[in-house]
């Protein structure tokens, strides 16, 4: 067991270490542009070769490589060309921001997917199995844009119930969490839905079932503790690995709804070309996801008897 | 003695309460394509203590009418007609609640493959304990010492273990065990059992055989026991009833369908196994002809009718065909057929000619000394720490033996013993590690099949078990062999490839238009006749057929399997074949190789392995074996423990964590030696060839009876 | 029959291709869910190939600013079915217009992802080994990252173009393709005709490509199907976010981005790009549903 956790954790540090060399490899390669990029494009060569120099730029790749890893595990990025502060002073707000919003979709999402999955799969090619599947099909046909667009336009131009940006100016304010929160869920839960169904739905046409049937257990008790320990251990791995959409969603929905969160930071520095938050952005974006892939390894081993004692 | 049969005769009914009587029963399932009847007509009484085998092949109904009894038909099917009572009550007309208090407390069952039938996810005792807390609201305390007692009744050992244990962490055999327990826990007044040992290794299957005879007895529980294997119901049943396509063609008490059998399909059914007594050339297998209908193809009037030698139309059809009474029989015998009076029962079945035995010719192959071991790479701390890093599966140790033109060579055993891996090796799928394989002159045992010449590739060819997935799913039949002619550089031009292709399946008795036709639409039979067209396509010298009929359906098995000695025959090639399942072995084999856990145990021609002196192992092996031919009785010999793992084989001889006739440490620490008891016949053993010598012959014939252990024509060694 | 040496009578004649391609698709009127994904499809890509027919203006022409859907251009007569965008726009001709360049990108970026992930998939769970080894740890460091992540840095550092695009996605797609494919792979190879195919010494590349591929190709178009899906939505919502194919030429993503800070007073110019951005997409899954039910119960 503790080999498996040792060989887990070597994997996710090599992972990162693979993941970083590609990072640097594509933001740094040339450090002319990245001169460029941190001066602006009025800055002409004199200035450019002076602040290389300054700045280590001259060294070879695999030198200025290193030392950029070094720092970066300190937690120095270095500093932000838009904001004239250090990368990390404006990426842990955000993170944190952007953790909230998660943990919100989170805890909605996960219940509704997996109570409608067992729902659709317990009976299968039953109305309410069509009704749910159907449903969501048709909720992950929607891009995220387009969800917060339609949402938008229900709750706050129709009904006007919610307000439309999420920018949390006046302090920290629920009303402003819905309509993100629900884009993301509307997106994201069918897919868990479908997973969740297509195993309970394996589950019920086991052997052991029927076994389970034919030795007069209860059907409520055939699918609390027969079906569902065994239905639920794939859509598990599947929820952990929701995080690493998360990741990618926020992107959509907080430059849709101005919400300061890690994946409007992204965006902006993306666009901006602000290389040093870019880089910082994609490690801590490869860290959470391989983190929490790992997490659901671990998870799935001690979850399946099979694997955990054999 | 199979004594798990009652010898108290007959009895007329009534002396015994029925308590199932199914009447009239129809069931039926609804497809897209509309109402399929899988059942029609089906009576049957099981009276209390009483054991009825429901014998037919795959399609006939038998599980359908289990699943009825029980009420668990799925969605799409159900009972259209007729009644079945539970000691008197009204099983089709119950209440879902009723249904549910009579499952697993009144009415149980037992499964074909124990380890899906468990949950994975649930301790075995966790399983075991919800059968009397649901039935009978037992403390959890009290269903803990019932389930621990349950498990030693079925001969469990070690039951505190296995209570904690999950389902995977034992094995098959004692899955099973688990299985019957969890079904005897509320005792119930009616086991079904589903083939319970048909997923079983030969053994194993033994022990199992011989505890649900036990339980019979010790219970008084009735049982319906469904298999498609005649030799297991006689050792296990009072009556049987025989199903064709829906329908209960015969019924009867044992000794009336075995020895008095009154419909063709019976017969049919008994002319197409192998029994230990009959040699291929003296008594060659005769198959039913034609193929069971579809459900929605039915014929008119006798559903057997256009396989029977003996229809006539006007009186087996149009009508349908009643079941009617075996007059002068001791206990109930019903056959539906509407001219069993005029069939002359003692004719001898269909063509069977008797052919001259083959003399075979030089040796084709020598295995001398052929090992092969995998390694396993331990990566734990604890290998590296105490230096075995390296383990290794020892799955083929030492082999030595020939095979020569025109022969049949048997190799036998179950799993684990290593004789697919012996397989792979010869055909290049693997190399051996160290020893040497002689083919035609050549060796071959370090040449993988990408680096052989092709000849040589063409020469020896394999026919593969699982008919479903022997052929291409994608590719027609015609394609797939012109493929193999072409690769074999046998023919190059089209026109000839597509003639030799024709003749090919004129050879393998398919019609012609099957050339564009894709394997689903093809049975397990034809699938399993173009397998052999392939493997033939190349004209090899010697073809490794492994197990190619054991997933195959009783009549199906003999067509295909005299179709293989036909071409063998015609073409004089050498052919190893493959398989745990001695009556056909001991039906098409010349010489027979008996394999355990990577060794070689005994070899011999036929007449010398089942006659003394014997290995203990196939001793036990052939005492093992079902027998459906009521003139030959056996001893019976259970082997106690499971198959050891490959892994960790035990030191010294291989089988003595299980031999009866263990000797004592020196089996424990030593090879045991080869001894020579013919040229022929050679015996891995510490026993005194003597001892071995004097040891009474397994199968011997019910006084009265023709002898056993060879045809008058041929005289029995030993 | 006997066998002899005349000419053999031929076998019965061998059904068309083209009846065969008819009947396959025949086969999608047995999921009533199938067929209205296969209608919606088929409605978009007549609609794309008949595009300069149905269109009723140039989509990039700038015409008449902010009218609400269902005005009428007074040069000309013809209706703004949809309205006009903010510069002018017809939105109806834009939508449609924008529909042709997500049938072209989507698929071509797609049927390379497939090529790429098909042959490395192939190439893992058959030869396993080392290729198996570097081939899954490369995948698994590619799927690691958050795949918008991903494109986010990958576009903006290298420019907007069509090509980029293409690339981008087809690197985020191919691992999991090859995931999917090499699963399939090492189910398959245990199969007893692979055995046979090697027992005859057959060569791995025809292995792979005739004995185990046409076997898989069952999941391998249901995913299709849906992958097609995830494209579509990826080039929408880059262009949402600014980084998709470069204006002036209609991305229905990009149209929403444009008109977003409109939307308040004149919704139809984001709703309309939205709705049909998401029927397409429905209707892809929509098939790919049906064409999973057909294949289980096969």
């Amino acid at each position: 067991m503790l080999i498996f956790l040792a060989k887990r954790l070597g994997y996710l540090l090599f992972t990162m270490l693979v993941v970083s060399i590609l990072v640097f490899l594509v933001m740094e390669l040339d450090p002319g542009s990245v001169a460029q990029k941190v001066l602006g494009p009025y800055s002409n060569d004199e200035q450019r070769r002076l602040w290389m120099e300054a700045n280590g730029y001259l060294e070879p790749l695999p030198i200025r490589y290193v030392e950029w890893l070094m720092s970066a595990m300190t937690g120095d990025f270095g500093m932000s060309t838009r904001f004239k502060v250090p990368v990390t002073e404006i990426l842990l707000p955000r993170l944190a921001n952007t953790a909230i919003l998660g943990l919100g979709v989170l805890l909605v999402m996960v219940p509704l997917a997996l109570v409608l999955g067992v729902l659709a799969g317990m009976k299968e090619g039953s109305t309410q199995d069509r009704t749910i599947s159907v449903f969501s099909i048709a909720t992950t046909s929607i891009p995220e844009f387009a969800s917060g667009v339609f949402l938008v336009g229900i709750f706050v131009l129709w009904l006007k119930w919610l307000p439309g940006v999420s920018n949390m100016v006046g302090g920290f304010d629920i009303k402003q969490m819905i309509l993100p929160v629900g884009a993301l869920v509307m997106y994201g839960f069918g897919y868990i839905t479908r997973m969740t169904r297509a195993s309970m739905a394996e589950v019920m046409q086991t052997h052991y079932i029927r076994t389970a049937i034919l030795k007069g257990v209860p059907r409520r008790q055939v699918i609390m503790r027969h079906a569902l320990r065994n239905a639920l251990i794939a859509p598990f791995t599947v929820i952990m690995l929701q995080i690493n959409w998360l990741l990618s969603g926020v992107i959509v929905i907080e430059y849709l709804f101005a919400y300061k969160g890690f994946g409007s930071l992204l965006l902006e520095a993306a666009l901006n070309q602000d290389i040093y938050v870019i880089e910082a952005c994609a490690m801590v974006a490869v860290l959470v996801a391989v983190g929490t892939q790992t997490l659901a390894d671990i998870g799935y081993m001690y979850l399946n008897p099979r694997i955990r004692f054999s | 003695m199979t004594d798990a049969r009652r010898t108290d005769g007959g009895h007329a009914n009534g002396s015994r309460p029925p308590i199932l009587e199914i009447e009239n029963l129809c069931i039926s399932y609804y497809t897209r394509a509309g109402e399929i009847p899988a059942v029609v007509d089906f009576n049957l009484t099981v009276h209390e203590g009483e054991s009825i085998g429901l014998v037919g092949e795959s399609g006939c109904g038998k599980s359908t009418v289990a699943m009825a009894i029980m009420r668990y038909l799925g969605s799409n099917g159900g009972i259209v007609g007729g009644s079945i009572k539970f000691m008197g009550r009204d099983i089709v007309g119950m209440s879902a609640e009723e249904l549910r208090r009579m499952r697993g407390s009144e009415i149980a069952m037992i499964y074909q493959e124990p380890m899906a039938a468990l949950n994975p996810s649930l301790t075995i005792g966790a399983q075991l304990m919800e059968v009397p807390m649901i039935h009978e609201g037992v403390s959890e305390r009290e269903a803990y010492q019932r389930s621990r007692q349950m498990l030693g009744d079925v001969r469990l050992p070690d039951p505190d273990r296995v209570m904690a244990a999950y389902p995977h962490q034992i094995s098959g055999g004692q899955q099973q065990r688990v299985v019957i327990a969890m079904a005897l826990l509320s005792k119930p007044a009616l086991l079904l059992l589903d083939e319970p040992t048909t997923a079983l290794d030969v053994t194993v299957e033994a022990g199992i055989i011989d505890l649900i005879a036990e339980i019979s007895r010790e219970f008084g529980t009735a049982q319906i026991f469904i298999s498609h294997n005649l030799g297991l119901v006689r050792e296990t049943c009072d009556r049987i009833c025989v199903m064709y396509s829906g329908e209960a063609v015969e019924t009867g008490s044992i000794d009336d369908v075995f020895n008095r059998m009154r419909h063709p399909y019976t017969r049919g059914l008994f002319g197409a196994i192998p029994l230990p007594s009959a040699d291929k050339n003296d008594r060659p297998l005769v198959a039913i002809r034609g193929q069971l209908p579809l459900p929605h193809e039915r014929p008119q009037g006798c559903n057997f009718g256009p396989r029977c030698d003996y229809f006539r139309d006007g009186v087996c059809a149009p009508d349908p065909i009643p079941m009617r009474d075996v007059p002068d029989a001791a206990r109930p015998h019903h056959s539906r057929c509407n001219r069993f009076e005029e069939i002359d029962w003692a004719a001898p079945l269909g063509a069977g000619t008797a052919n001259e035995p083959i003399v075979p010719g030089e040796p084709v192959l020598i295995v001398d000394g052929m090992r092969k071991y995998y390694e396993l790479h331990d990566r734990s701390v604890k290998a590296m720490l105490s230096g075995n890093r390296v383990r290794y599966v020892k799955a083929n140790e030492t082999l030595t033996f020939q095979a020569r033109k025109a022969e049949i060579v048997a190799i036998v055993g179950e799993s684990g013993c290593g004789k697919s891996t012996f397989a792979k090796v010869l055909m290049g799928l693997e190399t051996a590690t160290e020893g040497t394989i002689t083919f035609n002159g050549e060796e071959i045992e370090s040449t993988e099949v990408q680096q052989r010449p092709r000849a040589q590739v063409a020469s020896m060819q394999m026919v593969f078990q699982n008919p479903n997935d022997t052929l291409n799913p994608s590719m027609t039949v015609g394609g797939q062999i012109s493929r193999v002619i072409r690769r074999f550089g046998v023919e190059t031009d089209s026109q000839k490839v597509h003639d030799r292709v024709m003749r090919l399946l004129d050879m393998v008795k398919l019609p012609r238009d099957f050339y564009h036709r894709r394997p689903r639409q093809l049975s397990g039979g034809q699938k399993q006749r173009v397998g052999v067209a392939r493997a033939f396509a190349g004209n090899p010298a010697m073809v490794v057929a492994d197990e190619p009929v054991s997933a195959l359906d009783v009549s199906v098995q003999a067509a295909v399997t005299e179709l293989l000695m036909e071409i063998q025959r015609e073409h004089g090639t050498t052919m190893l074949f493959i398989s745990h399942d001695l009556s056909v072995v001991r039906y098409l084999a010349d010489r027979i190789v008996v394999m355990y856990l990577g060794q070689i145990m005994e070899q011999g021609t036929t007449d010398e392995v089942f006659a003394p002196p014997y290995h203990p192992y196939t001793e036990a092996l052939l005492s093992a074996v079902p027998i459906a031919d009521t003139s030959i009785d056996k001893r019976k010999i259970v082997l106690e423990g499971n198959l050891p793992s490959v892994v960790n084989p035990p030191i010294g001889c291989p089988f003595h964590t299980r031999c009866h006739r263990k000797l004592g440490a020196i089996c424990e620490s030593t090879r045991p030696p080869v001894l020579v008891d013919s040229d022929t016949h050679r015996i891995a053993c510490h026993i005194p060839l003597d001892e071995l010598r004097a040891i009474e012959p397994v199968f011997f014939s019910v006084a009265g009876s023709r002898p056993a252990g060879g045809t008058p024509l041929q005289g029995a060694a030993g | 029959m006997a066998a002899s040496t005349e000419a053999l009578a031929p076998s019965t004649r061998r059904p068309s291709g083209a009846l065969r391609v008819v009947r396959a698709i025949g086969l999608i009127r047995e999921s009533p869910v199938g067929m209205i994904g296969v209608a919606i499809v088929i409605a978009w890509i007549l609609a794309a190939i008949f595009a300069p027919l149905l269109a009723p203006f140039d989509p990039n022409a700038t015409i008449l600013p902010f009218q609400r859907p269902g005005a009428v251009d007074p040069a000309t007569g013809k209706t703004f079915w949809l309205g006009t965008d903010k510069i002018g726009r017809d939105m109806l001709s834009r939508i449609i217009y924008g529909g042709r360049r997500v049938l072209i990108y989507g698929p071509i970026a797609t049927a390379c992802a497939y090529a790429v992930g098909i042959v490395t998939g192939l190439a893992a769970g058959y030869f396993r080994g080392w290729w198996d080894s570097i081939l899954s740890r490369a995948s698994d460091v590619i799927l690691s990252f958050p795949v918008f992540v991903l494109y986010v840095i990958v576009i903006s550092t290298f420019g907007r173009s069509g090509l980029n695009i293409v690339l981008a996605i087809v690197f985020a797609s191919a691992p999991g393709i090859m995931r999917i494919v090499r699963g399939l792979t090492l189910d398959l190879r245990n199969r007893d005709y692979v055995a046979a195919a090697q027992t005859r010494g057959e060569h791995p590349l025809y292995i792979m490509f005739v004995e185990i591929l046409p076997n898989a190709r069952g999941p391998l178009i249901v995913d299709a199907c849906l992958r097609l899906g995830y494209v579509t939505i990826t080039i929408g919502t880059l262009g949402f976010l600014g980084l998709g194919l470069p204006p002036p030429d209609p991305d229905w993503g990009g149209m929403v981005n444009e008109m977003r800070a409109l939307a308040i007073a004149f919704p139809h110019m984001v709703v309309y790009p939205c709705l049909a951005i998401s029927s397409l997409v429905l209707g892809l899954n929509l098939l790919a549903d049906g064409l999973r039910e057909i294949s289980i119960r096969d």
